[in-house]
């Protein structure tokens, strides 16, 4: 494999683990912008253990155990706030993450913290793999149904016996762990880490992956970070063969004219419930057709 | 009383100062077709909230199976054997029809490993099939990856009445199913519930359309503002002259007149 596609490889594999992070408390009716916190403490803290003297092996899953642990304790006061002030109080926890790793000279402070451990895309590929395939049964469980439902009607979900509170706490707790697996393995990548990297930018980015893939099945989040991660390379790509130089300069313009008409024709995202009903029974699928265009998240 | 399913007894829920159940009691004898009746504002559906959890009560009992649930948490009530549908269709629009009758066998499935049970993957499982089965026994048919959301609104109501009765309740809460019906669906709908009463299950019915009640219910408690003004038999509640004075009208003929459903022909005078 060329490095050149190695490096693609690893960028759209860390993008999908991101993006699942943040699918889980989406597919219940959650707006996560903290992706970045998440992201930051999996990254410092798998390194820092791994500095200790564990394995690399070790320390993934700790630091996996660490953020898991974290989110479900800011999950209670956060999952109290809806729609844009769940979006600002999530925000604001990546903040206050960014701020503590800057100020603490243990983890390397403003310079950075390097990582022993290297992990190459023979650790990365089967581990996004196995995310993936994770995230698709999950979905496909009660657990599932349950958050689905939430998103559609939390005062019916829980009139039918649904602990929304256990089911939102869940798959907000479960996200955070995805996205800690994610940051622990871009450090042991890179075998570099700076908060700097992990802004803000990075957060909405991988919510706007979930909410234009979809976030009514877990086909959704797969496709979005796909579509994003390899649409502005291949815009790149197709400048420097074609030789028009102004593709590869506008490419972001073009790429974010492709985002608004996605919101305009695709306002529930990429991939919906329906879509994939109809690839799935391609012959006598029967009388399925469109659920209304009314919620997008 | 052990042949009353539902016991109600000095119901009070006021939302700020306006006092919008004021001592309401009654009791639902056990296989019984009760129906809630009185006018738009009276609180029938702020009765069923109250029963179902979603408000708190400000006082007052309510007794279910024997069991008091009037501090228990909305979510367990349906354990208790107490399920309902809605006044609007409130089915999940992203479920199929299938999957929405799913939802409905929550209450049954809360172990670890009922959670985790693949229910997408694994073709023709056992909840799955159930599903499928009590929508096939209230004559509904299912399609592979059929969305809700496009079928006709008798359609829906009947599936709400399945998805109901798949937690297998006690008592089956109804607000208004027969709201927005033509008089096909209308009688396809009695039939559903005709079926679900012989099986055993005790009906409480809020509805506007007489013509609906006196078919389907034997026992009619009245609201008024708040108030519980008449309880006894269809047959009485016509002569009753508070009842015809606050809701019916005072020539009975009218009364099919005074639902307020959307779509109209939804039913005539009786």
């Amino acid at each position: 494999m060329s490095g050149y596609l190695e490096s693609q490889l690893i960028i759209l594999c860390l993008n999908v683990i991101y993006a699942y992070g943040i699918f889980l408390p989406a597919a219940s009716g959650q707006l996560n912008l903290g992706a970045a916190g998440f992201i930051t403490i999996g990254a410092y803290s798998s390194a820092w253990i791994n500095a200790s003297g564990a394995p690399m092996y070790i320390a993934i899953p700790a630091s996996m155990l660490f953020c898991a642990a974290i989110a479900f304790t800011i999950a209670f006061p956060i999952l109290r706030t809806r729609g844009v002030y769940m979006v600002l109080a999530t925000f604001a926890f990546a903040e206050v993450v960014a701020g503590l790793i800057i100020n603490l000279e243990f983890l390397g402070a403003a310079a950075g913290y390097p990582v022993e451990s290297h992990a190459d895309y023979l650790v990365v590929v089967p581990v996004t793999v196995l995310v993936v395939l994770l995230c698709f049964i999950l979905m496909s469980t009660r657990l599932g149904l349950a958050m689905r439902s939430i998103h559609d009607d939390e005062a019916v979900a829980t009139l039918f016996g649904v602990d929304v509170r256990l089911a939102k706490v869940a798959a907000f707790t479960l996200g955070a762990a995805l996205m800690s697996l994610g940051g622990a393995l871009y450090g042991h990548h890179y075998n570099y880490i700076e908060t700097q990297t992990f802004n803000v930018l990075l957060s909405i980015y991988i919510l706007l992956y979930v909410l234009l893939g979809g976030t009514q099945t877990a086909w959704g989040p797969l496709v979005g970070a796909a579509f994003f991660t390899v649409v502005p390379e291949a815009l790149r790509q197709i400048a420097t063969a074609s030789g028009h130089a102004w593709i590869a300069d506008s490419r972001f313009i073009i790429f974010g004219a492709i985002i608004v008409l996605m919101m305009v024709f695709r306002p529930e995202g990429l991939v919906t419930r329906t879509m994939v009903d109809r690839a799935a029974t391609p012959f006598g699928g029967g009388r399925s057709g469109a659920a209304p265009a009314a919620r997008a998240a | 009383m052990a042949d009353n399913v539902l016991s109600i007894e000095g119901l009070h829920k006021s939302f700020g100062g306006l006092k919008v159940i004021d001592d309401v009691g009654f009791a639902v004898k056990r296989g019984s077709r009760t129906a809630l009746i009185g006018p738009n504002g009276a609180g029938k559906t702020t009765v069923f909230n109250l029963l179902t959890g979603v408000y708190p009560v400000d006082g007052g009992t309510m007794v279910l199976d024997g069991r008091d649930i009037t501090r228990v948490p909305a979510k367990d009530r349906v354990i208790f054997g107490m399920s309902r549908s809605f006044q609007n269709i409130r089915l999940m629009p992203h479920l199929s029809t299938v999957e929405n009758v799913m939802l409905g066998q929550h209450a049954r499935a809360r172990r670890l490993g009922d959670l985790l049970y693949p229910l997408g993957l694994v073709p023709g499982n056992r909840w799955a099939r159930a599903a499928k089965e009590a929508l096939e026994d209230a004559g509904l048919e299912t399609y592979p990856g059929q969305v809700v959301a496009n079928l006709p609104y008798g359609v829906q109501k009947r599936i709400e009445v399945v998805r109901a009765m798949i937690s297998q309740p006690k008592l089956l809460l109804l607000d208004e199913p027969a709201a927005g019906l033509n008089q096909v669906e209308a009688q396809q709908l009695l039939a559903l519930l005709e079926k679900v009463s012989a099986s055993g299950v005790t009906l409480l019915v809020v509805e506007h359309d007489m013509h609906f009640v006196h078919n389907l219910c034997d026992h009619v408690a009245v609201l008024n503002f708040g108030k519980k003004i008449f309880e006894g038999t269809p047959a009485q509640v016509n002569d009753d002259p508070l009842v015809r004075e606050a809701y019916l009208g005072s020539d009975t003929s009218m009364a099919g007149q005074q639902k307020a459903a959307p779509a109209a022909g939804a039913a005539d005078a009786p």
